[in-house]
């Protein structure tokens, strides 16, 4: 399952920072962070639920870059 | 400029305006009696003020374990500068980190938006009649099959069929061409398009989602998150190149003093040890400085998102990052006659032998063929000009691979290829013209043959030759015709390598065997309509889908869909490419360049953290503008 998020971060550098965060999670399988879309798509585990993974990502996401948003 | 960036423009020019006159007095320019304790204090001020969330995310970076995180960098670098009673030079540095910042921010924002705003094809809202007036609804809430309006100057919101009315249409924003396309009852319009000059009344066949504007926009938002190599290449170099320099630096600072102290060398130019450890820790600081990657990383993706946008201005849809950077490399392209160079619609050129006249040899033809709605047929029937009698044709025999045997008003009439008149012992005259010929024969006697013929689009001679002037080596078209007509539009368009009386399998292999000959390093493109070749556009390295207006098969299966027909894409598609990669490495050689001189000079003491933080910044700035000439690719 494949699903795509809005985000909000100021740096190119913060959003790979972002994309190998997400990528460590538990229940997510790939994911990409387009900074110049400012997007993140992101491919879950077989059977994950998608709302308690991304809850993860995004506090994930806030340890590196506190500045961040993923719009859930 | 939005909020959060006004406020950072604010705490610049305040933090920058008490900063001048401090810098003066420490300099000496202005003497003023006032002691050093109280200098610190009054430096603080502008440093706080325009770098305390910077400070902030450095404590948190480290609270989180993340150590090379480059608030961090600039945090300790400015602070060891004032700690060590460079307190100008701290504050000015945290002051250009942060017009960096802001700059960056500002264009990236710039960017992002005019990129979008060449790609805004998404339709804001549906007008839906209701008692007699017009009512405003969500494109997303139409149902399929329901009659819309659209008023001159608003956008066409769904795919659909013109039910009433006459217009042009401006479909620059799908097809990138800006020549208005007329449209009238029973054509077909897309979404996305501009309705100029009547109202039109239109009958919807697709729900949003599934409508032109849609599928695009799904498509070009998400090409940006297929990286290419060089995006990954950058991502990985940022993550192993500040914790390289953080660790020089630290090298920096603490081993060539002890060197120095050790063998007693060199010491003789410092006053005092203490002396000794401050130019070196100095040096250290600079190299802090130096070690924040974000000019790289930025400019490389800007540059690609600048190149993808540009191409769909022009009516290319690019898939991907990494399909522009193979494009770039293309140097072989294999493309499908019909459709791609041709016009992929049939029509009469000549009868041929016919002991009667030409209209009655087509007649005779159109009623035999009255059943079938094969291209080749269709282009009889408007070459007989008359309406077809259905009831003039009686036992109609199709025989597969060979043509049809009817009776047209009572005469037995044989429409076929050489095997059918073969099969039917009539004595037949080949035809010396190339195209496709069908013989036909009238009570078991000859009656000549009909010459038909696939039109060259008017712009395919150009495309070859400006393939072939953008770099491409090998240019092979590939065709299910024969020999003969392969020949002939081979020669027409001026093109020496072809493969002819391919069979769509033979097509696979054919490419394969090209991919063979490009080696490692040459790609290979496959162009086509998108009809029955998706094996092949799949097989290629990348394969190439025009006129694909309207046809989901091959937007699905392409990695760059031409949006229009014109062959002439295809160069452009390869400049634009090409351009594009040439200023990523552009933007990567002189970043890493310039950041790598400054190392140097740090290291050697000629450089201080001025220089350093003006470089970074210069650098950024330099390479942001140059990444956004990606987007300049109208005239290319």
């Amino acid at each position: 399952m494949k699903k795509s998020y809005k985000i909000d971060v100021d740096c190119a550098n913060c959003a790979n920072l972002m994309e190998q965060a997400a990528k460590k999670t538990d229940g997510v399988k790939d994911c990409a962070v387009s900074f110049m879309t400012l997007k993140m798509k992101v491919e879950f585990e077989e059977g994950a639920d998608a709302d308690a993974v991304m809850k993860a990502v995004r506090a994930n996401c806030k340890k590196v870059e506190d500045d961040c948003e993923i719009y859930l | 400029m939005n909020e959060k960036q006004k406020k950072l423009l604010m705490r610049i020019v305040a933090a920058a305006v008490l900063w001048v006159p401090l810098f003066l007095m420490t300099e000496g320019i202005v003497k003023l009696p006032v002691p050093r304790w109280a200098v610190f204090l009054l430096f603080l001020v502008p440093y706080l003020l325009v770098g305390h969330d910077v400070l902030r995310k450095a404590f948190l970076g480290i609270r989180n374990g993340r150590v090379f995180d480059e608030n961090f960098l600039m945090a300790v670098a400015t602070v060891g500068a004032i700690v060590l009673g460079e307190y100008g030079e701290g504050v000015a540095v945290m002051l250009l980190y942060q017009v960096g910042e802001l700059f960056q921010s500002c264009a990236v924002g710039k960017s992002r938006r005019s990129i979008s705003a060449l790609m805004d094809i998404r339709p804001d809202y549906a007008n839906i009649e209701s008692d007699g007036g017009l009512e405003q609804v969500d494109p997303d809430e139409v149902e399929v099959g329901s009659v819309i309006v659209v008023q001159p100057g608003e956008k066409i919101p769904l795919d659909g069929v013109v039910t009433e009315g006459i217009s042009s249409l401006n479909t620059a924003a799908l097809t990138g061409e800006s020549l208005p396309c007329d449209v009238g009852p029973d054509s077909r319009v897309l979404s996305g398009s501009v309705n100029m000059t009547g109202v039109l009344k239109i009958r919807t066949t697709a729900a949003f989602e599934e409508s032109t504007a849609s599928r695009i926009l799904d498509l070009v938002e998400n090409a940006a998150s297929r990286k290419s190599r060089s995006e990954n290449f950058i991502a990985r170099f940022a993550r192993y190149y500040t914790p390289i320099v953080c660790c020089a630096a630290l090298a920096l600072a603490v081993l060539p003093p002890l060197f120095c102290m050790v063998t007693k060398t060199g010491l003789a130019s410092y006053d005092t040890l203490g002396g000794l450890w401050r130019d070196w820790v100095l040096r250290a600081c600079t190299f802090l400085v130096i070690s924040c990657p974000c000019a790289v990383v930025i400019s490389v993706p800007l540059s690609f998102f600048a190149g993808l946008g540009g191409a769909s201005s022009q009516g290319i849809l690019i898939k991907g990052s990494n399909y522009l950077e193979t494009l770039s490399r293309v140097r072989v392209v294999a493309f499908d006659k019909t459709g791609t160079i041709t016009k992929g619609s049939f029509a009469v050129e000549t009868v041929h032998r016919s002991p009667l006249p030409a209209e009655e040899v087509l007649e005779y033809a159109a009623h035999a063929e009255c059943h079938s709605s094969h291209p080749i047929a269709r282009s009889i029937q408007d070459a007989c000009g008359k309406p077809v009698d259905m009831s003039r044709v009686t036992d109609v025999e199709e025989i597969s691979g060979h043509g049809i045997v009817a009776k047209v008003d009572g005469k037995t009439v044989a429409v076929g290829n050489d095997r059918l008149m073969n099969r039917l012992n009539v004595t037949h005259e080949d035809c010396f013209h190339a195209g496709t010929v069908l013989h036909v024969a009238v009570d078991g006697v000859y009656s000549g043959h009909i010459v038909i013929a696939d039109e060259l689009k008017e712009t395919s001679r150009q495309a070859v030759e400006q393939m072939r002037r953008a770099g491409v080596e090998k240019i092979v078209m590939l065709t299910g015709d024969a020999e003969s007509a392969a020949k002939k539009v081979a020669a027409e368009v001026g093109l020496t390598d072809y493969r002819a009386g391919l069979l769509p399998a033979d097509k696979v292999s054919a490419v394969e065997e090209l991919l063979r000959e490009c080696g490692s390093r040459r790609r290979l493109a496959f162009v086509g309509d998108g009809i029955n070749d998706a094996p092949v556009l799949a097989r290629a390295d990348i394969g190439i889908a025009m006129g694909a207006l309207g046809s989901d098969a091959a937007i699905e299966a392409a990695d760059v869909v031409l949006m229009d027909d014109d062959p002439v894409k295809i160069a452009k598609a390869i400049r634009i490419s090409r351009k594009c990669l040439r200023i990523v490495k552009e933007n990567i050689g002189f970043a890493l360049g310039v950041k790598l001189l400054c190392l140097l000079l740090a290291a050697l003491g000629l450089a201080g953290m001025w220089l350093a933080i003006a470089a970074d910044v210069g650098v950024m700035i330099l390479a942001v503008l140059n990444a956004i000439r990606c987007l300049l690719v109208k005239k290319l």
